[in-house]
């Protein structure tokens, strides 16, 4: 783990399903120190494990080798988290679709890929960013004046 | 499994709701992700369809829970489904409560607080 400021902490973490909660952890710490609510807490625990998911098994293609960046980022009012990969990016678009449970039910739709929807729908701010240099990352923010709302 | 993700186990348990209702409850503890088909989807596909007609799934002890392990809980309700049986969930977290009831899983099973809740109402 490094600390490059005060306000900013990053993770590398090997790409193996359950390291995601290393992550996980680290944002909910950071969360708390800022005195988001559990509540709020909770939402981001797991747009952050889905976000670690989908860089591991997409990004990664689950090879341990690779690690998987995490940045952490506090500042006014907001946090802010950076999942990266060595993959090309999420070609996300900007809604990612409400899972169709009757669509899942009947066999037509995969029961899996929920992911996308929770980080969008569970944290305030969330962008794709394909690689063009370096790595492909997912940005997401919360903030604490949404606590209130 | 590594060291990071916590077993998941499951156990089974007869149970009567208050109408007289027989049910067998499937209690999950430490983590349900990808590495938890044998315990959600297998304890479930061991059960006699004919004879346990009403399952209580419970999350009391469950730690850690993420999309590829709620997938699995859909892959039970959509089998359930195909044969007749129902299906009840409870001691879901708040935040997790909210997750069911966004993705939709509330359409084909009834969620409660708990299973003193559960058992009152069924």
């Amino acid at each position: 783990m490094t600390m490059s400021s005060e306000s900013s902490v990053e993770v590398r973490l090997p790409s193996r399903l359950g390291y995601e909660k290393i992550a996980m952890n680290a944002a909910a710490t950071m969360a708390k120190d800022m005195g988001f609510s559990e509540d709020r807490i909770d939402d981001l625990k797991t747009a952050v494990a889905e976000a670690c998911i989908n860089a591991m098994e997409h990004g990664n293609q689950l090879n341990a080798e690779i690690p998987m960046g995490i940045v952490l980022s506090m500042s006014q009012g907001q946090l802010e988290v950076k999942v990266l990969d060595d993959g090309n990016g999420m070609e996300a678009a900007p809604s990612p679709e409400k899972p169709d449970i009757d669509r899942k039910m009947s066999g037509e739709e995969e029961a899996r890929g929920m992911g996308m929807f929770l980080i969008q729908a569970l944290v305030d701010e969330v962008e794709w960013v394909p690689r063009t240099e370096g790595q492909s990352f997912v940005r997401l923010v919360i903030r604490l004046n949404k606590e209130n709302e | 499994m590594n060291k990071v993700q916590t077993a998941n186990k499951v156990s089974q348990q007869e149970l009567t709701g208050a109408s007289g209702q027989s049910i067998t409850a499937l209690r999950y503890t430490g983590d349900i992700s990808s590495a938890s088909k044998e315990p959600v989807v297998g304890a479930y596909q061991a059960l006699d369809k004919a004879t346990h007609r009403f399952l209580l799934l419970d999350f009391k002890g469950v730690e850690y829970l993420n999309s590829s392990g709620i997938a699995l809980v859909i892959q039970v309700l959509m089998e359930a489904n195909k044969a007749g049986q129902k299906i009840a969930i409870c001691s879901l977290t708040p935040h997790f409560t909210k997750v069911f009831t966004m993705v939709g899983i509330t359409k084909y099973a009834t969620l409660y607080a708990d299973e003193a809740a559960a058992l009152a109402a069924l």
